[in-house]
C-alpha cells in the first residue's frame, strides 16, 4: 500500500488545521506578547455551534452546503465574541501587569471556557450527522491506492485560502500594517494615530474566525467534537507556532504542516519501525517478544501524540527562537 | 496671536517620585519653541504628558484651547499634535515606505497621502532609495530623517521632537537642524526638545530652559544664548565670572 502517499495527505490536512489554529496563537503572541491558552476552547467551541446547527438543521430538508454554510455562519460570530470578551475582560485589565499574571489568567479562562461548553453540550462526544456523504478519490492506479476524501479537500482548499487571505491582510492592509506596528511598538503606533486597543481587539477577533474555522474542519474531520477537544488540539498548535518561531506567520504554517505530518508519518511507519520481529533482527533481546507476539510494537499509532513533541524540545534544543523565528534582539 | 500649547502648574511623577515639579510653557501658532535642559531634568516626561502616555498629577495642559489631560493618545495624535519620540522610535520591522503610510494613519486622501510620500523623498533620497527595505537596516541619523518625515506625513499643527539630533555625528546633527529650521518656515508650529543648546537656541524663536524638575529660565532665544548661567551651564563656555 502507498503508506507514503496516505500519511502525506492525512498529515497534510490535519497540518493545514493545526497551521490555521497556530496562526492565531502567534498573531496575539505577535501584538501584546500573551500566549492565548484559551485559543484552543475557542477551536472548541467552533466546532460545538456547527454541530448543534448541523444537528438541529439536518432533517430540514435544506440542501447539505447550505447546512454546513449556515453552521459556518452561526461558529464564526459566536467565537469571535468569545475571542473579544475574552480579551477585554481578561487580558486587557492585565495588559501593564508582569507577564505571569495574563498567562495563569489564559490558563484559567481555558478552563472555565472548556466547563461552560461542559454545561451546554454536556460531557459525552457529540457525533455529527453525515449530511455530507464521503467520497474517497484514489490517487494513484494501483488496486489498494492510497486516497484522498471530498472532507480532506475541503480542508486542505479552505485552509490555504484563509492562509492566503490572512498574509494579505497583514502585509497589504492598511489596519494588517497598524497591527504589525503595534506588535514592534505599541506606544509609537498610538503617536501615530492608532487606536491599539482596537488594533488588539481585532487581531483577536481574526484569530477567533479563524479558530472556527479550524473547529468546524476538525469536528468534521473526525465526525465528533467534544468539550475537552480544545486542549491537545490547542497545545499541539501552540507548539506549531513554537516551532516555526511565534510571533511569524509563515513559521506559524510551516510548524502547523510539519506537526501535522510527523504526527501522520509517525502513525503510519513507527509500529512497523519498531516492530519486534524487525527490531529483533538489529538487536539482542527480542526474540522472547517476537516469537510471543509477531504483530507487536513498542510504539504503536497511539504514540503518535508524542512524535510531534519530541521533534519539538529537539529543534528548540538546536534554534530556541523556532524554525523561522528572528533572534530576540531583533524585536525592538 | 493664538495659543496652540499652553501647559500651567504642570506636576508629573513616576509613583512617589515627581519629575516635574510645577512647569508653565506655552508655544504659539507658528512658533519655534525649544526646551533645554540636562538630562534627567523631565523634558521627556513633560512630552509624555503632553501626548497622553502619562498622567500628570496637577495642573492643566491646553491644546488649541481645548484640554487634553486624560485624551487617549491616538486621538491626541489624530487633533494633529505629533511627537518624534527620543531614540526615534521607528517600526524596524516595517519597510520605510510602510513607516511613511502610518505617519498617515489618522489620514483618508489617498492621493495627498501618495503626493506628501513623494514629497518626503524629495527632501531625502536616502529614503527613496531604500523605500522598500526595513526601517531596522537605516543608520542613526537616517532613522531620525524617517521618524521626522513620518510625523510630517501627519500634517501636524503641531510637532514636538524630542533631543533629535541625539547620538549623532557632527554632520548629521547640522542636517537635522537644517531640517527643523524648514520644517517650521514650512509653517508648521514646533516645541523642540534639545540638550545641545546652542544649535536649538540659534534656530528658535523663544526657548526654556529646564532643570531638576523646574522651569529655571525662559525668555527670547537670543537673550538666552547671551545669558551668562546659559552660556556657563548650557553651552559649556566659561564666562570668567
Ligand atoms: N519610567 C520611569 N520611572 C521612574 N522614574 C523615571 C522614569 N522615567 C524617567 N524617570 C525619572 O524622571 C526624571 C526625568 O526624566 P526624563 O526622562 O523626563 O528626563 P529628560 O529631561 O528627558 O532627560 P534626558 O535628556 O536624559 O532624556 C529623571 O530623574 C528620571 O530618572
Ligand atoms: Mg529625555
Amino acid at each position: 500500500m502507498d503508506t507514503f502517499l496516505q500519511q502525506l495527505v492525512n498529515g497534510l490536512t490535519l497540518g493545514c488545521v493545526y497551521a490555521v489554529v497556530a496562526l492565531g496563537y502567534t498573531m496575539v503572541y505577535g501584538i501584546i506578547q500573551l500566549i492565548n491558552f484559551a485559543h484552543g476552547e475557542v477551536v472548541m467551541i467552533g466546532a460545538m455551534v456547527a454541530f448543534s446547527v448541523i444537528t438541529a438543521l439536518a432533517g430540514s430538508g435544506l440542501p447539505p452546503v447550505a447546512i454546513l454554510l449556515l453552521s459556518l455562519l452561526a461558529a464564526i460570530p459566536a467565537c469571535m465574541f468569545v475571542g473579544f470578551t475574552v480579551e477585554r475582560i481578561a487580558y486587557k485589565p492585565l495588559r501593564a501587569a508582569p507577564r505571569l499574571a495574563p498567562l495563569i489568567t489564559a490558563i484559567g479562562v481555558s478552563i472555565i471556557l472548556q466547563h461552560l461548553a461542559l454545561l451546554i453540550w454536556g460531557r459525552n462526544y457529540i457525533t455529527v450527522p453525515q449530511i455530507v456523504p464521503t467520497q474517497s478519490y484514489a490517487l494513484t492506479a494501483s488496486a489498494n491506492s492510497a486516497t484522498i476524501t471530498n472532507i480532506q479537500i475541503a480542508i486542505i482548499i479552505l485552509s490555504v485560502g484563509m492562509m492566503a487571505g490572512l498574509i494579505a491582510l497583514v502585509y497589504k492592509t492598511r489596519i494588517g500594517i497598524a497591527m504589525r506596528a503595534t506588535s514592534q511598538n505599541a506606544s509609537v503606533a498610538g503617536l501615530m494615530g492608532i487606536n491599539v486597543n482596537s488594533v488588539i481587539s481585532f487581531t483577536f477577533l481574526i484569530g477567533a474566525a479563524l479558530g472556527a474555522v479550524a473547529g468546524v474542519m476538525i469536528g468534521s474531520y473526525y465526525g465528533q467534537a467534544y468539550y475537552q477537544m480544545g486542549f491537545l488540539l490547542g497545545l499541539k498548535a501552540f507548539s506549531a507556532a513554537v516551532l516555526g518561531g511565534i510571533g511569524n506567520l509563515g513559521g506559524a504554517v510551516l510548524g502547523g504542516i510539519l506537526i501535522g505530518l510527523i504526527e501522520a508519518f509517525g502513525a503510519g511507519y513507527m509500529g512497523d519501525v519498531t516492530n519486534v520481529c524487525t527490531l529483533n533482527q538489529y538487536f539482542p533481546g527480542f526474540a522472547g517478544l517476537c516469537d510471543a507476539n509477531a504483530n507487536s510494537s513498542l510504539l504503536g499509532s497511539n504514540y503518535k501524540e508524542v512524535y510531534a513533541f519530541v521533534i519539538l524540545i529537539l529543534v528548540l534544543r538546536f534554534r530556541p527562537s523556532g524554525l523561522l523565528g528572528e533572534r530576540v534582539s531583533d524585536r525592538a | 496671536m493664538n495659543t496652540l500649547l499652553s501647559i500651567k502648574n504642570l506636576h508629573i511623577g513616576y509613583g512617589g517620585i515627581q519629575a516635574v515639579k510645577g512647569i508653565d510653557l506655552h508655544v504659539e501658532q507658528g512658533e519655534l519653541v525649544t526646551l533645554i535642559g540636562a538630562n534627567g531634568a523631565g523634558k521627556t516626561t513633560t512630552l509624555k504628558a503632553i501626548t497622553g502616555l502619562l498622567k500628570p498629577t496637577q495642573g492643566a495642559i491646553d491644546y488649541a484651547g481645548k484640554s487634553i489631560i486624560g485624551v487617549p493618545t491616538y486621538k491626541v495624535a489624530s487633533e494633529g499634535l505629533v511627537l518624534v519620540p527620543e531614540g526615534r522610535g521607528v517600526f524596524p520591522g516595517l519597510t520605510i515606505l510602510e513607516n511613511l503610510q502610518m505617519g498617515a494613519y489618522t489620514r483618508n486622501d489617498r492621493t495627498e497621502i501618495a503626493f506628501d510620500i513623494e514629497h518626503k523623498f524629495s527632501l531625502f533620497p536616502r529614503l527613496k532609495e531604500r523605500a522598500k527595505q526595513t526601517a531596522g537596516t537605516l543608520s542613526g541619523g537616517e532613522q531620525q530623517m524617517l521618524a521626522i518625515s513620518r510625523a510630517l506625513m501627519a500634517r501636524p499643527n503641531l510637532l514636538l521632537l524630542d533631543e533629535p539630533s541625539m547620538g549623532l555625528a557632527p554632520i548629521m546633527v547640522q542636517k537635522i537642524f537644517e531640517v527643523v529650521r524648514d520644517v517650521s518656515k514650512s509653517g508648521v508650529t514646533i516645541l523642540l526638545i534639545e540638550q545641545n543648546a546652542k544649535l536649538a537656541l540659534q534656530i528658535s524663536q523663544r526657548g526654556y530652559v529646564m532643570d531638576g524638575g523646574v522651569i529655571t529660565l525662559s525668555g527670547e532665544s537670543k537673550s538666552l544664548l547671551d545669558n551668562p548661567k546659559v552660556r556657563e551651564a548650557y553651552l559649556g563656555e566659561d564666562v570668567g565670572a
